[in-house]
């Protein structure tokens, strides 16, 4: 960032000088401004080229290309007080005259410094090292990634990639370069992986774990040499890794991921206390042996170790945010905790994970077979918790990590999830750690819960997150935080938001569950037996659980129309007109244009019915046209050209499949590897019409370019080579998300079973009104167990799940059609009960741009006294009669609807009338 | 105006009276309601197309653009003092419904 743009206030000021933008500067950064010191100058010094960014999160960049891996609010470095130097390293510190040299050869004094250099990844000691690749910064992955993309086509088969270092870091490289598409192998010295963090049970059955997924291993050896061979032919490898007991490993790509080097050379040239592995030494105020001058993150040294974990950093980042805002702050220790974010591999520990305190128990639960193995370690007397390992099932993990230390409330046995104990309602002190990341404890969840005069209370986790921080960075903590938000809302009597409204007491989920389970399929019948009260005379619902109801019971009797008997009455607005009502009461029709391919046949159809009805008419955001301003008894005339044409309806007034937006793929453009607007209409034919809970969106691109932006798709679906790459969860709109990859390289048939068993899984257990990316952060688990239950099927409901939609793609009809064939549905369509054809007269338009627009209220005032725009008002011409012609001469067998017509043209002219409203 | 059995259960449906938009609302059995048709906050002839709901044991109808909801018998918005839909009275006579404007 250039710092011109932001010129400091010109008074005297302390200068807080920071070395390293990595997550501890960030934390120090954001807890300083946050203290809204004044008299206060920062300067952040970074040699990356990109502001801080969540390297705890990096992983994610392997699969998503532009994740940008935010950390906290971006704004923060436009903060007149912050001056962001990016690409700029310091080389050279001056503990005497308080003055550092960055590497563009500038002088700079300060007040105080901080260092958090962080730490490198180090290669192993050993020849051919200089060919090794290691992970720690947005450079390395992106290299790995586009360096795994060329190889494979070079080779023309998936790389071979070895990983060197089976611990946190070097899974998630490994994970990272299965997604890939790569063949890798993890070599670790030890025999067992991660045994920094898990005992040699939960290790070994951790190791198998790896081996069912794919993964090869090679433990308990060492690489003794890199032996090179860039002219090898593709047959071969260019990498050969030695072993002195062991068969060599050829690999195309070479990863290390062997620990981390504390980046001290700064502090050890201005002669700092270094400790004798590394880091600057600190005490517990992070003071290092220079007066002004601290150090934080892992370039710090405390009681001799160097955490490679980012809640210590952030720890020490608040201690010295503190001390420097005249505080008395200091560091504690280490919270060790750590999960591996690996997909579909559950390994977590905390604490004592080994039980080396004198006198420790174990309370173990393992099972060789299932893959799972649980530890909970407790004092000698049983009854306070010292630590714990979870391997393949870590559920219960985030809720009792905040309990380290703490009296158990009831015996260990109760809380290993595997051997059948319960989740047991854990009531935390108020100073309990929930989330160690941001250090957030349970009783700052609570108060948000309440809310104060200047903010409003947080009922939902996406709101807890925007106000607390908690969750939003390893995210592992989000199931505990939820909890005891839940609770304290019980608590203060407050509706956890899970009865829909006053008339149910359950969630949509519940609801969907307790209607399929009794077969029940009128809202009378349901209000009868889950109502509240459950008499239907009292209880009519209302505008939220009437169409919930409504929407329950069109996904699971997909194949009835959706206005039938009884369930017309429970249709939201739009639905009830099988329009979109706009701000006058008229409406819009859009038709389906599947996967946005149309003939200029069909064009010329709309382009007709829109200028004979005098439809406004806009391109949509969605690949579509969208006409309106129909009034509800035009909307049968319309319809019935436009399904004679070959239409169908779009459902725009649906909470359900809107469109599959797709680029126009293999077929010409130059660079599509697959026909993706084959794929966008297959996917549309398939899902359209099927009533979910709230609206969804899909989207399709032909190659890796992802003109179709389906990544912002609720299902987006994106061409490889192989195949498809299926992306869930992805929001456009207010609160944006990407979606996250669920699987890779899938054929056809793969695709559309994952598809079927994702969407359902969604309409039956999201909440009313909750898109795939909500429901997917607020699932325990999120992506981790919608990939279980989607492709791995734990829970056994896949072959449920697909029938169920097979289900809805046989019954489907277009509700239009439908509605066309049947006179009785049609009545619906009149305006009035006793004159049919009649329009409403209270409509005014202005014309704008060529087309007109609903008049203002305003608009209308002026009008009628006579200075104002000219309206447009009163439609005349009755419909009826004609339609009802139309209706004789097809039931009289055979008449060319278009020349039923024909005596009668359609003008809808609207009479211009000054100032009539 | 009409016959009872023109008008569906639970379902709206507009009428002209003397060139008044009036909205009729027949819960289950033959209660009949009739407020007024205009939508004082979207300010437009909707609310026959609302939705027909009950709040704590009374007949309510919700407007279909932003959803307030109003109490049929009195025409009382339960959400905002400041909104009213007029309500008039509704007769049944062989099987004929009656509104007088
Ligand atoms: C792939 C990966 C996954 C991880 N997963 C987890 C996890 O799940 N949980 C967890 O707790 N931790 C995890 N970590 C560790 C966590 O990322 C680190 O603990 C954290 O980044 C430490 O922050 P830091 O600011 O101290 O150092 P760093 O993040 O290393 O940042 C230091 C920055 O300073 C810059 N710098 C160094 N020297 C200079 C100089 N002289 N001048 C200017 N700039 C300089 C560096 O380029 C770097 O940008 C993970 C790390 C990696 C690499
Ligand atoms: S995503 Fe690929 S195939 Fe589709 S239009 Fe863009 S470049 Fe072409
Ligand atoms: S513990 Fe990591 S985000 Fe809360």
């Amino acid at each position: 960032m250039d710092a011109s743009t932001h010129p400091a206030p010109a008074e005297a000021q302390r200068h807080i000088a920071v070395v390293g933008g990595g997550p501890a500067a960030h934390r120090l950064t954001e807890a300083l401004i946050s203290r809204d010191p004044a008299g206060l100058r920062i300067s952040v010094f970074t040699e990356e080229s990109s502001a801080p960014y969540d390297r705890v999160a990096l992983s994610r960049r392997f699969a998503q290309v532009d994740d940008e891996l935010l950390l906290g609010d971006p704004a923060l470095w436009e903060d007149p007080r912050v001056q962001l130097h990016t690409g700029t390293a310091v080389t050279a510190l001056d503990v005497e005259s308080k003055t550092l040299r960055t590497a563009h050869g500038e002088v700079l004094g300060f007040d105080e410094l901080v260092l958090a250099t962080g730490s490198s990844a180090p290669r192993p000691p050993i020849e051919g090292s200089e060919h090794i690749a290691v992970y720690r910064t947005l450079e390395d992955v992106d290299w790995l990634r586009r360096r795994a993309a060329e190889l494979g086509e070079e080779l023309g088969r998936p790389a071979r990639c070895a990983v060197i270092g089976g611990g946190l870091l070097g899974l998630e490289a490994a994970g990272g370069l299965k997604g890939l598409g790569a063949e890798v192998t993890v070599v670790h010295s030890r025999a067992w992986l991660m045994n920094a963090q898990v005992d040699e049970y939960g290790g070994r059955t951790l190791n198998r774990l790896l081996e069912q997924e794919g993964y090869r291993l090679k433990l308990g050896h060492r690489p003794s040499r890199l032996a090179v061979d860039l002219e090898a032919p593709a047959e071969r490898s260019r990498y050969t890794l030695e072993f002195a007991k062991s068969p060599d490993l050829p690999a195309d790509l070479v990863v290390a991921a062997i620990g981390i080097t504390a980046r001290d050379e700064l502090a050890a040239s201005a002669g700092l206390d270094c400790a004798e592995r590394g880091g600057v030494v600190i005490d517990e105020t992070c003071a290092t042996s220079a007066p002004n001058i601290w150090a934080i993150g892992e370039v710090a040294s405390y009681q001799g170790i160097s955490m490679g974990l980012v809640a210590p950093a952030n720890a020490m980042a608040e201690v010295v945010a503190d001390r420097l805002s005249g505080g008395a702050a200091s560091f504690i220790g280490f919270d060790t905790a750590a999960k591996l974010k690996l997909a579909g591999m559950d390994v977590a520990s905390f604490g004592d994970a080994f039980a080396e305190t004198p006198g420790a128990l174990e309370v173990v639960y393992a099972d060789a077979v299932g893959g799972i193995y649980q530890k909970i370690v407790v004092t000698d007397d049983a009854t306070t918790l010292l630590g714990g390992v979870f391997v393949g099932d870590a559920s219960p993990y985030s809720s009792l990590r905040p309990l380290l230390g703490r009296q158990l409330p009831a015996a260990p046995g109760a809380f290993l999830s595997a051997a059948g104990g319960g989740e047991l309602d854990l009531e935390l002190p108020d100073d309990a750690q929930v989330c160690s990341c941001k250090d957030i404890c349970a009783g700052t969840i609570r108060s948000a819960v309440a809310g104060d005069e200047t903010t409003p209370g947080c009922t939902d986790m996406a709101a807890m997150k925007s106000c607390t921080k908690v969750g939003t960075q390893c995210g592992s903590c989000i199931p505990m935080a939820k909890k005891i938000m839940e609770a304290q809302m019980l608590s203060l009597g407050l509706d956890v938001s899970k009865a829909l409204c006053e008339h149910f007491g359950h969630s949509r989920a519940e609801l969907f569950e307790a209607v399929r389970a009794t077969q029940l399929t009128s809202f009378t019948e349901i209000v009868s037996r889950f109502g509240t009260p459950a008499d239907a005379q009292l209880n009519l619902g209302c505008d939220i659980c009437k169409p919930v109801v409504a929407s329950i019971l069109a996904a699971q009797h997909g194949a009835e129309y959706i206005l039938e008997a009884g369930r017309g009455t429970l249709q939201d607005t739009n639905d009830r007109a099988l329009a979109n009502m706009q701000k006058d009461g008229t409406y819009s029709v859009m038709p389906r244009i599947p996967g946005g391919e149309i003939t200029p046949q069909k064009l010329k159809v709309i382009a007709e019915v829109a200028a004979d009805f005098d439809l406004y008419t806009k391109i949509s955001a969605a690949q579509r046209v969208d006409m309106f301003g129909a009034r509800l008894e035009q909307l049968p005339q319309i319809w019935r050209r436009l399904v004679d044409a070959g239409f169908e309806s779009g459902q725009a007034y649906g909470k359900a499949l809107r469109n599959v937006k797709s680029c126009v793929g293999s077929s010409w453009c130059r660079y599509g590897v697959q026909d993706s607007v084959a794929m966008g209409i297959r996917l549309e034919n398939r899902y359209r019409g099927l009533r979910s809970p709230h609206k969804m969106k899909f989207g399709v691109s032909g190659c890796a370019r992802e003109c179709a932006e389906a990544r912002a798709k609720d299902v987006g679906v994106i061409a490889t080579s192989e195949g498809w790459n299926m992306y869930v969860g992805g929001n456009g709109g207010a609160t944006p998300a990407h979606g996250q990859l669920l699987a890779k390289d899938l054929d056809d048939a793969t695709l559309l079973r994952y598809i079927d068993r994702y969407v359902m899984y969604y309409v039956r257990t999201a909440d009313r009104l909750q898109r795939t990316a909500r429901w997917m952060e607020e699932l325990p688990g999120g992506v981790d167990h919608v990939h279980d239950v989607v492709v791995k099927d734990s829970l056994g409901i896949g072959g449920d799940l697909e029938a169920a939609m097979a289900k809805h793609v046989d019954g489907y009809e277009d509700e239009w059609a439908a509605t066309l064939r049947d006179p009785e549905r049609l009545r619906r369509f009149r305006s009035f009960v006793n004159a049919p054809d009649a329009p409403d007269t209270g409509l005014a338009y202005v014309i704008e741009r060529g087309q007109r627009r609903p008049a203002t209220e305003q608009e209308k005032v002026d009008a009628a006294a006579g200075d104002g725009p000219v309206l447009l008002t009163g439609p005349r011409i009755p419909v009826r009669e004609e339609m009802a012609r139309e209706d004789a001469a097809r039931a009289a067998g055979g008449l060319d609807p278009a020349q039923a017509r024909e005596g009668a043209p359609v003008p809808n002219n609207l009479a211009a009338v000054e100032g009539r409203s | 105006m009409c016959q009872v059995e023109d008008l569906e259960p639970m379902w709206g449906e507009a009428a002209l009276v003397e060139g008044t938009q009036i909205a009729l609302i027949r819960l289950h059995g033959e209660t009949i309601h009739a407020v007024s048709q205009w939508d004082p906050y979207a300010c437009a002839n909707v609310m026959s197309r609302g939705i027909v709901g009950s709040k704590a044991g009374r007949p309510t109808l919700a407007s279909p653009i932003h959803k307030q909801p109003y109490d049929l018998a009195t025409g009382r918005c339960l959400s905002d003092e400041a909104l009213q839909l007029r309500s008039y009275p509704v007769r049944v006579e062989a099987g004929i419904v009656e509104v007088k404007v």
